[in-house]
């Protein structure tokens, strides 16, 4: 498949690099102010070279001398959209889906705005065009979880639980082994790299939730025998609490009884919420430090867990180009 | 909650021999405890005892805890006794015709329990009060406390909760829980319930 990457944060870089050893050609890549293009304005009538536009991006701040416009004009089989998750009208990362779409290609996304925050528009384009979307990038970073619901068939999964934030897991996983309170911990996570300097999103639970937010819409598209009978979600709709104020002596409560409490989100096709919960220490939910575990209700093939990295450039590349693998 | 039989191969062999319609739960005896209430004059205990036994209740153990008072000057009594599900709904049915106060009906395998996180000002809202008045709740009643206070009673405080609730009504009971932690503005960490596995 000819790909073209838009976004070089963590995620869209990894793509670039690792696309080759997936069997792709990646034709085009852009950043919000620049853009490399196969047969590009330059003349340069080469493929991408991924060495190069890591480079340049190191470098100069550019992946390229083209226009970012130009790689939403290449001529790519798969749009992989990558830029970083915006809320609302989900802007620019859903008129990147929606150009891709019309111009009757496939767009995959790693970008998790436009398929929570926008999913019915999303579904329309789809309808629309010969392209497809895939999202399996948006939930849970390598974790195949959208893939793993719709093999199931939506229509048989009861609900889709599971930790799906490493920061907010980080933080508690350390408060309580530790004994610190959040504060110290938030700090030594940002200092690990762990947690970001505004790390709101991650620790007041909207990343986790729009994670739930884009099970549901899959929920609920996916049971529905007709798409416009089912129920869109979005964060508005989701109930969120986050960690912030979670006591380190909350936790420790939790210890004398054997548990302990984890940011657990809860997906169903009628409802969404993520809240600290409580949860056997030992459990299968209670998973270590960054990692991520999705756990897939079922109405005739039980329970199943899956654990893994949730975040993580190479992981979440992964998740992207299985998607743009199963586009062939 | 599952049902506490799950898994246990005895279990599997006794439901070959339930009948299709009745079930297991509703043929086999199982041991239920009433706690009631009495007025202290004589022959108040065998007049509550009568309708236990009249009714198909095998009684097992009587225990009258005459040093003790409920809040209104009356007598707690306990009674386990053996009988079927429906058998046992008959006996309640009539203890309480009689004009028998039974404060709590319920058998081992109903009874739910569920362990909750609270944190906030709990000693600045008045702790007693939130656990009086999540005892007054219908649905359930508080089984253990344990605190918290790190940082003296200024900060913010944690508290773990042991609720036993009546069959059924462990959401009802964690919903009236929510709303009184919204009103003192303290959070609930809930459990996730019926995921314990």
């Amino acid at each position: 498949m000819k790909i073209a990457v838009v976004g070089a944060g963590a995620v869209g870089r990894s793509v670039v690099d690792l696309a080759s050893e997936y069997g792709h050609e990646v034709v085009a890549v852009a950043d919000s102010s620049s853009a490399v293009v196969a047969d590009g304005a330059a003349g340069r009538n080469v493929g991408v070279d991924p060495d190069a536009v890591v480079a340049r991006k190191a470098e100069r701040g550019i992946v390229g001398d083209d226009d970012p416009a130009d790689a939403l004009a290449a001529d790519y089989d798969a749009l992989v959209e990558a830029t970083p998750t915006t809320l609302g009208d989900a802007e620019p990362g859903f008129s990147h889906v929606r150009t891709a779409l019309e111009r009757d290609r496939h767009a995959v996304l790693a970008n998790k705005g436009p398929v929570a925050e926008r999913f019915g528009d999303l579904r329309a384009l789809v309808d629309d065009s010969d392209g497809e979307i895939r999202f399996e990038a948006t939930v849970g970073g390598a974790i195949p979880a959208v893939s793993t619901v719709e093999d199931i068939e939506p229509g048989h999964v009861t609900a889709v639980r599971g930790v799906l934030n490493g920061t907010a897991n980080f933080i508690l996983t350390r408060m309580a082994a530790e004994g610190l309170d959040y504060e110290h911990v938030l700090a030594e996570a940002q200092d690990l790299g762990v947690a970001e300097a505004d790390p709101s999103f991650d620790v007041d639970g909207t990343d986790a939730a729009l994670k739930c937010v884009i099970l549901a819409n899959v929920l609920s598209f996916g049971a529905a025998d007709n798409p416009a009978d089912a129920r869109e979600f979005t964060l508005d709709d989701a109930d969120v609490e986050g960690i912030r104020d979670v006591p380190g002596s909350a936790l420790r409560l939790a210890a004398e009884d054997g548990r302990t409490v984890r940011l657990i989100g809860e997906a169903t096709g009628e409802t969404v919420r993520v809240a600290p919960r409580l949860v056997p220490e030992n459990g299968t939910l209670a998973v270590s430090g960054t990692q991520n575990i999705v756990q897939i209700e079922t109405t005739h093939a039980g329970r199943l867990n899956i654990s893994g990295r949730g975040a993580g450039g190479p992981e979440t590349a992964s998740a992207v180009l299985g998607d743009v693998g199963r586009l062939e | 909650m599952s049902d506490a039989r799950d898994g246990v191969p005895e279990g599997a062999a006794d439901d070959e021999d339930a009948t299709p319609d009745g079930g297991h739960a509703a043929t086999t005896p199982s041991t239920h405890t009433v706690r009631l209430e009495l007025v202290d004059e004589p022959g108040q205990l065998l007049a509550a005892l009568h309708p236990i036994a009249d009714n198909g209740g095998n009684l097992l153990s009587i225990y009258h805890e005459r040093g003790n008072k409920t809040p209104r000057g009356r007598i707690p009594v306990e009674v386990d006794f053996e009988a079927t599900q429906e058998r046992f709904e008959g006996i309640v049915e009539a203890l309480r015709s009689e004009g028998v106060n039974v404060m709590q009906a319920g058998t081992e395998r109903y009874a739910e329990e569920v362990t909750i996180l609270l944190f906030g000002h709990l000693i600045d809202t008045d702790l007693s009060d939130t656990l009086s008045r999540i005892e007054a709740c219908e649905s359930a009643s508080v089984a253990d406390v344990s605190l918290a206070a790190p940082q003296g009673t200024e900060e913010s405080s944690s508290a773990r909760l042991r609720l036993e609730a009546r069959a059924g009504e462990t959401e009802a009971a964690l919903a009236a829980v929510q709303e009184l932690a919204d009103e003192k503005e303290l959070r609930l960490v809930e459990p996730l319930t019926g995921v314990e596995a």
